[in-house]
């Protein structure tokens, strides 16, 4: 179970967020919606643990992956090493099939920048689940493909929640996207004292 | 002309042709010799091994610097780099330390720890860490913050962040500040046998100094140079070539 009780979250004077506070049940999906600069990669970050500066507390599994905004991979590693420097428990046959599941087979010894951005998104999304992450926060990695190849990447990440199962926090602004892949909807809307769920 | 691995041989002869003309100009043997006339000394300090000797007292000296400059200058700079606080604090520090010149340090560091092996190669050292540090610290400003992220969330060991996520950004810089820190280094190194001890290239080009010798200084001075080259050539430029092999892929 991953409980997130935020109370207030300011940059410099500016407050962010005001109380938010919601859980995700193990295997559950929800998504998180709202205007743009509402705060919603705040909640992400605090709930990942890289944003430690905020009033509140969160409780989350050990396993823990994220999709960044942009793949955010090591580009002077080949595939395979992007996967086992992240989880050094991965043998190179494991790495290797972590990469057939999303459609990059053959590619091991490739360097990302070699890759589409898609396919980048998809080395992202393997490294996430190669991990058996218990939680798992994705923020907006649909962004900026094309409809087609976004689609593909939904369906693939619907493929691999099923498999993996675990619990899903993601960021999106597509309304299609949330009610396609989310159990549940959180909507983040702007208050008197910061952002809170509406 | 197109760009062949032969063009530095070509640079380099070219090189050689100017030093022919200009030692056939001034046609006075013990003010700037030709090139063929230093190789009999060449051979003679090589037989007696006196070269050798010499060019492995400095080496290793060179060598010493370079690490502790290079590991002291990576540190620093990275850290100040990565703080905007700590950089408020040691950037003045760096400013002085890059302008007092090398001689001061050399001077100063043989008057407090005597003329020892230990002095020669710290005063080294202090003069080649603020340049490390400069060059490294824009790197460490240059770092991107969503690898670092990516580091938090996946719980990467301080060993792979710097393995894999920090040391790789910084390659370029690292690279820069190796380059000139070799070459700035045996000058300085030649400075520091020059004043104060008995072994070393610089120490060789003290006495033929005083003997008006300028083939042997040459034979020296241009023995080292050779080193250096093949340094350049043969590790620095294919290690460059390998951690830049993702560029071109």
């Amino acid at each position: 179970m991953t409980r997130v009780e935020i109370t207030s979250k300011s940059f410099g004077t500016a407050r962010v967020l005001g109380r938010v506070s919601f859980t995700i049940d193990e295997g559950e999906t929800v998504a998180l919606v709202g205007p743009s600069g509402i705060g919603k990669s705040t909640i992400l970050r605090i709930v990942a643990g890289i944003d430690t500066a905020f009033d509140g507390r969160v409780e989350r599994p050990d396993a823990v992956a994220m999709v960044f905004q942009e793949p955010t991979l090591l580009l002077w590693r080949s595939l395979r090493e992007n996967l086992r420097i992240v989880h050094p428990a991965l043998t190179p046959a494991e790495a290797e099939e972590a990469l057939v599941q999303v459609g990059l087979a053959g590619k091991a010894d490739f360097f990302p920048g070699q890759l589409s951005l898609g396919q980048q998104r998809r080395l992202a999304l393997a490294r996430a689940f190669a991990g058996q992450p218990e939680l798992l926060i994705m923020d907006e990695p649909y962004a900026s493909l094309d409809q087609e190849t976004a689609q593909g990447m939904l369906r693939l990440t619907e493929t691999l929640i099923a498999r993996h199962r675990p619990a899903t926090l993601f960021v999106t602004h597509s309304m299609q996207e949330a009610n396609h892949l989310a159990d549940r909807v959180l909507t983040l809307r702007e208050g008197p004292d910061g952002a809170t769920l509406g | 002309m197109e760009d062949t691995r032969l063009t530095p041989f070509l640079s380099i002869l070219g090189l050689l042709v100017l030093w022919v003309v200009a030692a056939l100009l001034t046609d006075d043997a013990q003010l700037l010799p030709t090139p063929w006339a230093l190789l009999p000394k060449f051979a003679q300090e090589l037989a007696s091994g006196e070269l050798l000797t010499h060019l492995g007292a400095t080496i290793i000296r060179v060598l010493w610097a370079f690490v502790l400059a290079m590991s002291l200058g990576t540190a620093i700079g990275l850290a100040m780099g990565r703080s905007v606080r700590l950089n408020r604090w040691l950037d003045p520090w760096l400013v002085i330390f890059l302008n007092l010149p090398a001689l001061v340090l050399i001077v100063l560091c043989y008057l407090w720890i005597g003329l020892t092996e230990a002095a020669a190669i710290i005063a080294v050292t202090l003069n080649k860490v603020p340049n490390v540090a400069t060059v490294v610290r824009e790197g460490g400003r240059a770092l991107d913050p969503a690898l670092d992220a990516m580091a938090q969330v996946y719980r990467l060991s301080w060993w792979r962040r710097m393995c894999h996520v920090i040391l790789p950004q910084l390659a370029p810089f690292i690279a820069a500040a190796a380059r000139s820190g070799v070459a700035v280094i045996w000058k300085i190194v030649l400075v520091v046998e020059f004043l104060g001890r008995s072994s070393g290239v610089g120490f060789q080009i003290h006495l033929y100094f005083q003997l008006f010798d300028v083939g042997m200084v040459l034979v020296y001075a241009l023995s080292f140079i050779a080193v250096m080259l093949l340094v350049e050539w043969l590790l620095l430029q294919p290690w460059e070539r390998r951690t830049a092999r993702w560029r071109r892929a």
